[in-house]
């Protein structure tokens, strides 16, 4: 007999049952629970990665790199707010509830925003007084719960958001876990402390855009029309909802795409409802220009946005604005490798960890406990994000010079192609090297 | 007493007139004619007024009151009272869908009868309909008190949190997490004040249920997966 072994091939992993979705199968069998988790969308969507700017040539003129102007400032909110607001950066920031967020994380997203002239934004918890007076432009969210809404705030709030969906979870409203409902933010919730905290899917008071338009009507008369209403959406029916938030008599719509943060969602949520930023920008642009409105409703667009780059995709594509949730916490500390050995011991890693609904965030910043939250210095993470936003501006501003644009505004989707089939359909920009846009021609 | 006549003004009008008003203001006393069921009358008044209201108003009438007192001679369209934080709203007809949602304080009342999701949300207000409530109402009530003379709709008080509910008559059904409750002698006191508040001379609180939360649901657990 031969004592040989058998020659095998080598271990084959499925590409349907990857590790991943094995270990998830395992987890699922173990519990009995659906897995929650925080972040947007990971798996690999259409992006802006997928387009490329074609800069000048013979026929197009560049702009001196550092000698010639090349602004970056825009206007929200200027259809009926008797103040709108003017931000030096398109680049906002997104809302992010206290209670998601620790207090010196709060504190920190102003203290960025504000050093380079941009709006933060509350979130499902109200406004504390230290987000205000951190916030040279602060804008209050109107959310399903209504948590700390009161009118003394909307009045010293410089616009108003009200929120009908996130991309993270279209049509799907929140939970915050007891383990973060310390007394702070039971007390703004007018809920005793340590329960979970849900948060609606629908508005109590209103449905669908005819009720909304009267809404819309309080607001601006509770606020005598002096504040920009936004409408934010969750990226999913981006035409309809674009034009029905304008019919309703929004200043500025807000379309959040899947890659968009969340504090807490149920990760098939996060992964399956609802559709990448990238695909829902143009059909919003589009419903604008039928209505005539492009421009004069102001577009802002979230989910996924990393650096100038797609800063000013999204600007060409016709955006008006973006925000940012995400980035601004990693620019904070959020996943930082200097904290990999307590990742590791939450069972995770530097740059994967996403359990923030559990309250035990090392960087400080997704977490109520006292001790952990004090080891973020919202000095320095403010600094740091400032120090993010402003690269992502002058990035922006780098390609739009290369495309020979005074204004970062004035880049359109003629200086842009599609590296991909699909990219130059949902986009309606031309493949590489081809003037062949899929479904158009 | 200052008249405006919503024909011949605009809500728009009336509202910059209420809200120019200061705590230590004398125009305490404004009436409202030709209300037409107009939208958000009297909504983001902050001042100890008292504000009558001719006829018949839309949505949002009231909306997020802070210390006036606001009386409406007709029917209220959607989401009177929404977001009170103070003062007092009395409904002399009926009220739509809605009222006094997430509401914070302050007192409001219905003459008739309020339709679904009365209460919805409300945050510490005390609201008391003489007639019945609609369905869903008092859902996810957080705190306050829901007094109704009437009967209440189906799923009452569904997913409720610190909100208690009084209900006179029939209660069609009650929603997820939401139980009958004996009554003690505080929630017995607390109710006699809101009848005496709202006029109600002739109703003691034992003729009252009382319905609050079974706190079983107030933190997810896979057991319980048959209740949502």
């Amino acid at each position: 007999m031969s004592s040989a072994k058998p020659i095998r091939t080598e271990p084959r992993f499925s590409a349907t049952f990857d590790r991943y979705t094995i270990s998830e199968i395992q987890r699922a069998a173990a519990t009995g629970i659906y897995d929650i988790r925080g972040g947007g969308a990971k798996r690999r969507v259409p992006h802006f990665d997928d387009l490329l700017f074609l800069g000048a040539s013979v026929s197009r003129y560049p702009l001196e790199g550092y000698r010639e102007k090349c602004g970056t400032d825009v206007v929200l909110g200027s259809r009926f707010a008797k103040r709108p607001i003017h931000l030096k950066t398109p680049v906002t920031i997104a809302g992010m509830s206290f209670g998601a967020l620790s207090a010196p994380a709060k504190e920190a997203l102003g203290r960025g925003a504000t050093a380079v002239g941009t709006s933060t934004t509350t979130g499902d918890g109200g406004m504390t007084n230290e987000e205000r007076e951190h916030s040279s432009i602060l804008v209050y969210q109107l959310l399903p719960s209504r948590y700390g809404m009161n009118p003394d705030d909307l009045r010293r709030a410089d616009a108003i958001e009200i929120v009908v969906g996130q991309g993270a979870k279209p049509g799907g409203g929140g939970m915050l876990l007891g383990q973060k409902i310390s007394e702070r933010v039971a007390e703004m919730r007018t809920l005793p402390a340590g329960i979970d905290q849900r948060s609606a899917s629908r508005h109590p008071d209103w449905t669908g855009p005819d009720d909304l338009e009267i809404k819309i009507e309080e607001i601006r008369e509770i606020t005598d029309w002096q504040k920009p209403i936004y409408v934010k959406v969750g990226a999913s029916r981006p035409y309809y909802d674009t034009a029905l938030a304008v019919k309703s008599g929004a200043d500025v719509v807000v379309i959040d795409g899947m890659q968009g943060g969340t504090a807490a969602t149920q990760e098939v949520f996060i992964e399956n409802v609802g559709i990448p930023t990238l695909a829902a920008i143009r059909p919003a642009v589009e419903a604008l220009q039928e209505l005539g409105m492009h421009r004069k409703v102001q577009l802002i667009v979230s989910g996924g946005i990393r650096n100038g780059a797609d800063v000013a995709k999204a600007l060409a594509l016709g955006a008006d604005a973006v925000a940012i949730g995400t980035a601004a916490l990693i620019a904070m500390g959020d996943n930082s490798p200097a904290l990999e050995s307590e990742y590791q011991k939450l069972g995770s890693t530097a740059g994967a960890y996403d359990d923030w609904h559990e309250g035990l965030d090392p960087a400080g910043i997704t977490t109520q406990d006292p001790e952990l939250a004090k080891r973020l210095d919202p000095a320095v993470a403010g600094r740091r994000l400032a120090n993010y936003l402003s690269v992502l501006t002058l990035e922006a501003q780098t390609i739009a010079r290369a495309c020979g644009k005074s204004h970062i505004h004035n880049l359109e989707p003629e200086d842009l192609v599609a590296l991909t089939v699909e990219a130059a359909a949902i986009t309606r920009v031309p493949l590489v090297g081809t003037s062949w846009i899929p479904g158009r021609d | 007493m200052h008249v405006v006549d919503l024909e011949q003004q605009s809500v728009r009008d009336l509202n910059a007139a209420l809200h120019r008003l200061t705590p230590d203001t004398n125009e305490t006393l404004w009436q409202v004619t030709n209300s037409g069921g107009k939208h958000a009358i009297g909504a983001g008044v902050d001042a100890p007024i008292d504000i009558v209201i001719k006829g018949n108003v839309g949505y949002y009438c009231a909306g997020m009151n802070k210390q006036a007192s606001i009386t409406i001679h007709g029917n209220a369209g959607q989401g009177v009272a929404e977001n009170m934080m103070s003062g007092r709203v009395h409904v002399m007809g009926d009220a739509s869908q809605s009222a006094g949602a997430t509401g914070r304080g302050g007192l409001l009342i219905v003459e008739g009868d309020a339709a679904a999701r009365c209460g919805i949300s409300m945050k510490g207000i005390d609201i008391i309909v003489k007639g019945s409530i609609g369905a869903m109402s008092a859902f996810m009530a957080q705190a306050g008190n829901l007094v109704v003379l009437g009967d209440a709709g189906e799923a009452l008080g569904d997913s409720i949190y610190e909100a208690t509910v009084f209900v006179r008559g029939k209660v069609k059904s009650l929603g997820a997490d939401c139980i009958e409750k004996p009554m003690s002698a505080d929630d017995k006191t607390r109710l006699s004040g809101i009848l005496a508040g709202a006029g109600v001379e002739t109703v003691s609180p034992e003729d009252f249920r009382m319905y609050a939360s079974a706190r079983r649901l107030y933190n997810f657990h896979i057991d319980n997966l048959s209740s949502y």
